[in-house]
């Protein structure tokens, strides 16, 4: 069987060709299916060989080749001549194919290659690329240094050039002044040869001197004082003691300024502290209480400072003035801090985030204001009108009588009442006065009756005892007792004149 | 304000004695007194030649007439007007010539500075001083007359000699560490002296009384220093203006700057009030209908007041000449103590007015033509002014005032001062002079 040779054949050419395209088996070129030829057992049997000959026939004629059968009495024989010549031609088509297949696939090696070979390149060309443009921007960072340096380096001449340019302007107007005193010494220097000169050959020299009249008195009347040492010292001491007044005076000036100045920091400070503690003591929000202890403590503190500085005040030392000077700083401190809560607060409000109890709202604060504004301005109203009456009244003209009747006619009324009280006053203390002297005058009388009575007394009380014989001499003591009793009484009673 | 007749006078040579009772001008050789209130001549008195410089005795007794080119100095007295002296200075020529504080000496400076002659009106006695420098401000008295201090140059080195006025001791010797001495100045309690270098060098030195070197101030190098020098009257301040155009204040206490005040061209200070004269035509102002009607006419012309920021007219100068028209060439303190007015000459149509309180500007008088001067009132816070023209400017905190001089055929106020009394001031034109009464109870004028 032929087919073997076939197989052989096919063998080495498929052997030929199949390593190469294998490789390259990305390629969209759909490959011939030319696998390895074995015996062709699958396509003809002994059975279907008619089938297989009318297809081989038709697949023949469609290709081109004349048919292989010839009708022989109606019969297809097979035209083994055509039959010979269509197998050749196919042999001969297939040669060309595979040729064209080789050349084809040595043409897509070659482009593969060359693909192959251009991708290598591109990616060599980007990263050349790559580094080509990091070399571009390192170089574009370099030049825009350079032209910032540049550009200082400009400025820099720039002020350079004026500084020399300000120099030469400076050394000009030297140089003119220079000239200028120079040219003016010369011309002195000049004027004085000529004087001299002038004199060496002048004969006549003219004499100076003073001719008047007669002496002229000092201007303070005293007298001139010889130029001794004593006038020396004399006038060393006047100089300093005017230095010395200077200073005093000076030195009075600074501690009074100063004591002001001392004054006022510390009515400063106390005016912080004043201004600080109230704001403190109100109520106040939770975050704030932690402040509030601390600056409670300070301000204690503080209060301790100022009793201990009281006593300091007087002193000029440095530590009592940097005490004060630091205290008024921390007070200041406080006072800003304050302020810039309170701040924050007021734009709080202002935001509309509720109102706290230590604040007043806008409106309401605007409406107080348009309150008082008002009370203000009635009040100058009433202030006004009361001005115009006044004026009216004191400029209206009047006549005398009118005049006399109406002054002080606003006081007319309580006048009277006055008057009238004071004669019922007067009456009154007409009648005291009666009153008193007639309590006078009984008092005296009593006092008469009672002398009387106390005398009638003693004469009836003497009469007894005279008249009383028996027991004179034992009652004698009894009634010397009674008697100086009696006289006792007499005296208490008539001694003491009680005014009434 | 009422206006005197004009009278003549040469040389601008006017001046009140120190009583303020009379009123002395010279007119070439001859030398007039007059009353001050009803300006009669009192007296006058003729000179050999034209008279140089005129000054009173501080007494008010006697009046010195210096005539520099024969060099001979006439004292005349008040009292005697026949009782004469003359003081011939001969060969030795005269340049300068003042009263010593006593009102009994004077100093006469022989040409060339060679020496000062201390010639006595009491007695014989003559003094001399060598080595006199001259300069800007060489000798200065301080307020209470006891004290001179001259400044003397020898060996090519400055010195400051302080001499006791009574007997012309000297008291205090010194070298002062300048280049250039250009002058001294006592402060007004006469404890401090002040002395300064010439422009080429800024440097303020300050001695006491008795030698000490107290302070040295010096601003900038190099560029030209010290234009002008003035201290306030309470001695509280020394201010010094230099031609960087900035005046500084120096402070008593401590010697140091206190503050410096800066003529800038652009006013942008709100505090500043800026009184722009401006050139009115003659038709558009009834004023001036009137200024030759009455003698007492009260011819008030305002100023305006431009809103700021407000641009200052500044004159550049010739930066090849010596002694550049640029720095604060005028300071001076009200009595007050409260103001200083200060002239920078790049803007001399301008005169600054400072606040020593706030310690910044509070007006700019800005004229139509260069300011020629102005002085403070001796008792109130006014200035007056001149640019030479025919008006006279008054500026005090309430505002400004401008009058026009009535004198027909225009009279240009080259100069003024104030009498001692500050209720008139003396206007000085070329060759004639007129005095200007200030009416009492012109409210913008009293302060």
């Amino acid at each position: 069987m032929p087919e073997s040779s076939f197989e052989d054949i096919n063998n080495i050419y498929v052997s030929s060709t199949m390593p190469p395209s294998r490789q390259y088996s990305q390629s969209t070129i759909p490959l011939l299916p030319f696998r390895h030829y074995i015996g062709n057992t699958e396509f003809c049997t002994e059975n279907n060989t008619s089938e297989c000959m009318l297809y081989i026939s038709q697949e023949l004629l469609a290709l081109g080749f004349p048919s292989i059968f010839f009708d022989l009495n109606g019969l297809r024989e097979l035209d083994v001549i055509s039959a010979l010549n269509s197998m050749y031609g196919l042999l001969q088509m297939h040669r060309r194919a595979v040729g064209m297949l080789a050349e084809l696939e040595v043409e897509q090696l070659r482009v593969s290659s060359d693909l192959h070979c251009q991708q290598l390149t591109n990616s060599k060309l980007k990263d050349q690329l790559e580094l080509s443009k990091k070399e571009n921007l390192r170089l574009c960072e370099r030049e825009r240094q350079l032209e910032a340096n540049t550009k200082a380096l400009h400025h820099c001449l720039k002020n350079e050039k004026e500084e020399v340019q300000k120099l030469q302007n400076v050394i000009a107007s030297r140089a003119s002044q220079y000239n200028h005193n120079l040219k003016r010494k010369e011309r002195e220097f000049g004027k004085l040869k000529e004087r001299l000169n002038q004199l060496l050959t002048d004969k006549k020299d003219k004499k100076q001197g003073m001719d008047v009249l007669n002496y002229v008195g000092r201007s303070d009347g005293k007298r001139s004082q010889w130029k001794t040492g004593k006038t020396d010292s004399r006038h060393e001491s006047d100089m300093y003691k005017a230095l010395l007044n200077e200073f005093d005076k000076h030195q009075r000036e600074l501690m009074i300024e100063n004591a002001e100045l001392k004054k006022v920091l510390q009515q400063i400070k106390q005016e912080m502290v004043g201004i600080l503690s109230p704001k403190r003591q109100s109520g106040e929000t939770q975050k704030e209480e932690k402040p509030k202890e601390f600056t409670d403590q300070q301000i204690a503190s503080d209060e301790e400072e100022e009793n201990s500085f009281k006593g300091t005040s007087e002193m000029s030392c440095e530590h009592a003035r940097e005490q004060l000077s630091n205290s008024i700083r921390q007070q200041w401190r406080k006072l800003k801090d304050h302020m810039a809560n309170l701040d924050n607060k007021a734009s709080l409000v202002h935001l509309g985030q509720g109102i706290n109890e230590e604040m007043i709202s806008k409106e309401v604060h605007q409406e107080e204001m348009e309150r008082l504004k008002l009370e203000i301005q009635q009040c100058k109203d009433f202030i006004h009108t009361q001005q115009q009456l006044l004026q009216q009244q004191l400029s209206t003209p009047w006549d005398e009588e009118t005049a006399a009747v109406l002054t002080d006619c606003y006081m007319l009324e309580e006048k009277e009442r006055l008057k009238e009280e004071w004669k019922t006053f007067e009456e009154q203390k007409k009648n005291f006065e009666m009153e008193r002297r007639t309590f006078t005058e009984a008092a005296i009388r009593l006092g008469h009756e009672r002398k009387m009575f106390e005398e009638d007394r003693a004469t009836w009380l003497k009469h007894q005892f005279l008249n009383m014989t028996f027991t004179d001499q034992m009652n004698l003591k009894t009634q010397n007792t009674l008697s100086e009793y009696a006289v006792q009484e007499q005296k208490h009673i008539s001694s003491p004149k009680t005014p009434l | 304000m009422n206006f005197s007749e004009v009278f003549k006078q040469s040389n601008q040579l006017c001046k009140v004695s120190p009583d303020g009772k009379y009123l002395a001008t010279c007119v070439q050789y001859r030398l007039v007194v007059r009353d001050v209130n009803t300006l009669q001549i009192l007296q006058l008195y003729t000179c050999l030649d034209q008279v140089a410089s005129m000054e009173w005795s501080s007494d008010s007794l006697f009046i010195l007439c210096a005539m520099y080119k024969r060099g001979l100095v006439q004292v005349w007295s008040l009292e005697q007007p026949d009782w004469h002296c003359k003081i011939d200075e001969g060969s030795i020529g005269l340049v300068s010539s003042r009263w010593s504080p006593d009102g009994r000496h004077i100093l006469n400076t022989t040409e060339f500075h060679l020496r000062v002659t201390v010639w006595s009106l009491c007695n014989k006695s003559v003094s001399y001083i060598k080595y006199p420098k001259a300069c800007q401000k060489g000798m200065d008295f301080s307020a209470d007359g006891r004290y001179m201090a001259l400044a003397e140059r020898r060996d090519c080195k400055d010195y400051i000699s302080v001499f006791v006025c009574d007997d012309w001791h000297l008291l205090r010797h010194f070298e002062t560490d300048t280049q250039d001495l250009a002058g001294v100045e006592w402060s007004p309690n006469g404890c401090v002296l002040a002395a300064w270098d010439s422009c080429l060098e800024y440097k303020m030195l300050l001695y006491s009384l008795d030698g000490r070197l107290l302070s040295t101030y010096s601003a900038y190098e190099w560029s030209l220093g010290i234009k002008s020098v003035a201290w306030s009257p309470s001695s509280q301040f020394l201010a010094i203006g230099s031609y960087d155009e900035k005046v500084r204040i120096l402070n008593h206490i401590t010697w140091k700057k206190l503050t410096e005040f800066e003529h800038h061209p652009t006013i942008t200070n709100s505090k500043a009030v800026v009184f722009k004269e401006v050139e009115k035509r003659p038709q558009m102002t009834l004023c001036f209908s009137f200024q030759f009607d009455s003698a007492s006419h009260r011819c008030l012309v305002s100023d305006e007041i431009p809103p700021l920021p407000v641009q200052v007219p500044v004159v550049k100068p010739d930066p090849d000449r010596a002694n550049p028209k640029i720095g604060i060439s005028a300071i001076a303190f009200s009595v007050d103590n409260r103001y200083l007015a200060t002239k920078n000459d790049c803007m001399p149509q301008s005169v600054w007015v400072w606040d020593m309180q706030r310690l910044g500007p509070t007006a700019v008088l800005e004229q139509t033509a260069p300011v020629r001067f102005f002085a403070w009132d001796p008792r109130r816070p006014r200035l007056a002014l001149c640019t030479g023209n025919t008006k006279l400017y008054l500026w005090s905190p309430a505002g400004c005032v401008s009058v026009k001089v009535p004198v027909e055929g225009g009279f240009q106020v080259q100069s003024l001062f104030w009498h001692c009394s500050g209720d008139s001031v003396v206007l000085l034109g070329k060759d004639q002079l007129c005095l200007c009464y200030m009416t009492k109870g012109h409210s913008a004028l009293v302060v």
